[in-house]
């Protein structure tokens, strides 16, 4: 089976992973929407919601407004557990294209560190991706994170 | 010191006492000592209450279950031929295995997967492999009768599509036990048949009593939930009532959106300013785009029912939470949101983008979770001390026409000490014989 992009892109794919996760994980939340197109969908739904066809989701931002307004909200309005983020994201897997639009799958984990330098596992889960190529940058037009962890530990402040 | 004094700190529960009649404050050993929660399944969870397991419409076809706890008892509730709903401990009466191993599920029996017994979905013993034996040899007794050997069952009532169980002995009805009050304010919200939009869930590291202290102090809403308070989907100047069941353990609480003004709010919030903050702007206002589904203008109603059930109406958002506790230091909280099931897609569409704002990730909610973290990791090393909950002032546990009052937190402890036989003894009562170590 060939891969429906070349390596290059292939390269490309995976540095926005990787800057992505990093981006939340050195807490510079602000970068966070700039991952995205304006009209972006960012949906975090637990598993069992996903599976029996629910559309319930624990985080839902519709544009990259709603995407801002978490960033606001987290600086400014909402007090949440003190802790510091590490991502963990899978190789990408290309599962089409569709002109400058391609469809990606990753898995990911996300580790959670308290004050005390305790470590726990946080989230666990895939992501159905789409990633539209632009000149300058590859943004993600929709993020759907299905999460297996969704006996959510405390609480889910931070973005995934 | 009179013995009076040291009643809480009590190590024989029998002769444990609650400091005082006001309920205003509460010792911290409540919150993790092992043996009162043991007592707390017992009494409070097995005993004389009605505790919530399900939507009926969680259940749409004969057969369909859901397994829950009650407590930490394990139980499975299911939708009968009839339409009635049944409700069985799940554990086997043969060697105590879990029978129902889903979460969810449609089945006309179940078979415990150890020796094959099998139960139909009312928890009726309707099968047993080699009862007769195996080629003449073995078997059970000739005394052995299936119909001794159900499922222990529960009593099971619904009202308004929300099911409940008792595993007491004999139970009042549960409109007894719910009463006018939460009768009146279920009537209000839940008018029509009901449509499950899915589940959130999230595991708190704290004593599931905190959580019903939380959810039911109004008192912290307009402080704590700074989004709230800015954005006016709760504020402690906005009208609102407090009202407290007579058994003191069942609340509402609920504020009227669009109540008080600017004016009112600058003044009742210039010393908590980090809290109002009048120059933060949603980027995306959609978010908080209200289509009230009732005329009354109550934009946040949490209506809470001992020992384990929540329901809310925040704006557009319906769900019920189910508290289920994880030990002495640690709960389990189950979302169900739904909506109704003639909404048309623009309202289901409301509904869910508000989502946004409630469960472990909601805008006014996330706090909630570490707020009662911070007790249960402050309490931890505290055998002595107790809490201080007399804002709204001490006296009858009775129905306030505002919001700035802990009067229902003090009724949750008033029922909570006289199911647990530890309200405090009459004047001149004399003190139980100290047990034997």
């Amino acid at each position: 089976m060939t891969s429906p992009i070349d390596g290059d892109l292939y390269q490309r794919v995976q540095d926005l992973y990787q800057n992505y996760g990093h981006a939340i994980d050195v807490d510079d939340l602000e970068a966070w929407p700039e991952f995205f197109t304006a009209d972006a969908r960012y949906c975090v739904i637990p598993r069992e919601n996903h599976d029996r066809g629910l559309p319930a989701a624990l985080i839902d931002c519709r544009g990259r407004p709603m995407l801002l307004d978490r960033v606001v909200a987290l600086r400014t309005a909402n007090i949440y557990n003190i802790h510091f983020d590490r991502h963990l994201v899978s190789p990408a897997v290309i599962t089409g294209r569709d002109g400058d639009v391609l469809e990606s799958r990753v898995n990911f984990t996300v580790m959670q560190t308290d004050q005390s330098g305790v470590t726990r596992l946080f989230a666990a889960g895939v992501s159905y991706d789409r990633i539209r190529v632009e000149e300058q940058r590859l943004r993600f037009l929709d993020r759907r994170l299905v999460l297996d962890t969704y006996g959510v530990p405390e609480l889910l402040a931070t973005p995934l | 010191m009179q013995d009076s004094d040291y009643i809480f700190r009590e190590h024989d529960l029998d002769r444990f006492r609650w400091p005082d009649a006001d309920y205003a404050h509460t010792p911290y050993r409540v919150f993790k000592d092992s043996a009162i929660y043991e007592r707390e399944m017992e009494k409070v969870f097995r005993g004389p209450t009605w505790g919530y397991l399900a939507l009926e419409a969680e259940l749409p076809e004969a057969g369909s279950f859901k397994s829950v706890m009650l407590g930490n008892t394990p139980v499975v509730v299911s939708r009968e031929e009839d339409g009635s709903f049944s409700a069985f401990v799940n554990r086997c009466a043969h060697r105590g295995a879990t029978v129902v191993r889903e979460e969810f599920g449609k089945a006309d029996t179940h078979a415990c997967i150890y020796h094959q017994w099998c139960y139909s979905s009312a928890g009726d013993l309707v099968g047993v492999p080699y009862r007769r034996g195996v080629s003449g040899k073995g078997g059970y007794p000739k005394d052995f009768k299936p119909a001794q050997h159900g499922l222990r069952k529960l009593h099971v009532e619904s009202y308004k599509g929300l099911i409940f169980g008792s595993l007491q002995n004999e139970p009042g009805t549960l409109m007894a036990y719910l009463g006018p009050h939460i009768k009146e304010h279920l009537d209000r919200i839940l008018v029509k048949p009901l449509k499950v939009l899915g589940y959130h869930r999230q595991r708190i590291s704290a004593n599931w009593k905190l959580y019903f202290e939380n959810i039911k102090d109004p008192y912290h809403a307009g402080l704590l939930h700074m989004f709230a308070a800015t954005f006016g989907t709760y504020r402690s100047t906005q009208e609102g009532y407090t009202l407290v069941s007579d058994g003191g353990g069942h609340s509402i609480v609920y504020s009227v959106m669009g109540t008080d003004d600017h004016d009112s709010v600058s003044e009742h919030y210039k010393d908590v300013k980090d809290k109002y903050q009048t120059d933060f702007q949603l980027n995306d206002g959609t978010l908080l785009q209200w289509t009230p589904d009732f005329d009354d203008g109550i934009g946040n109603l949490i209506i809470s029912v001992f020992p384990n059930l929540v329901v809310q109406q925040i704006l557009n958002t319906l769900a019920t939470r189910q508290v289920r506790p994880l030990g002495p230091d640690g709960m389990e909280l189950v979302w169900t949101f739904f909506g109704f099931e003639d909404d048309d897609d623009t309202l289901t569409d409301d509904r869910l983008r508000q989502l946004n704002l409630v469960g472990p990730a909601g805008y006014i909610s996330m706090e909630d979770g570490e707020a009662i973290r911070l007790v249960q990791q402050a309490i931890q090393g505290e055998t002595d001390a107790t809490s201080f909950i007399q804002m709204g002032g001490l006296g009858p546990i009775v129905d306030a026409d505002h919001v700035v009052t802990e009067v229902c937190t003090r009724g949750f402890w008033k029922q909570y000490a006289q199911t647990m036989e530890f309200a405090p003894r009459e004047e001149g009562a004399p003190v139980p014989e100290k047990a034997h170590d």
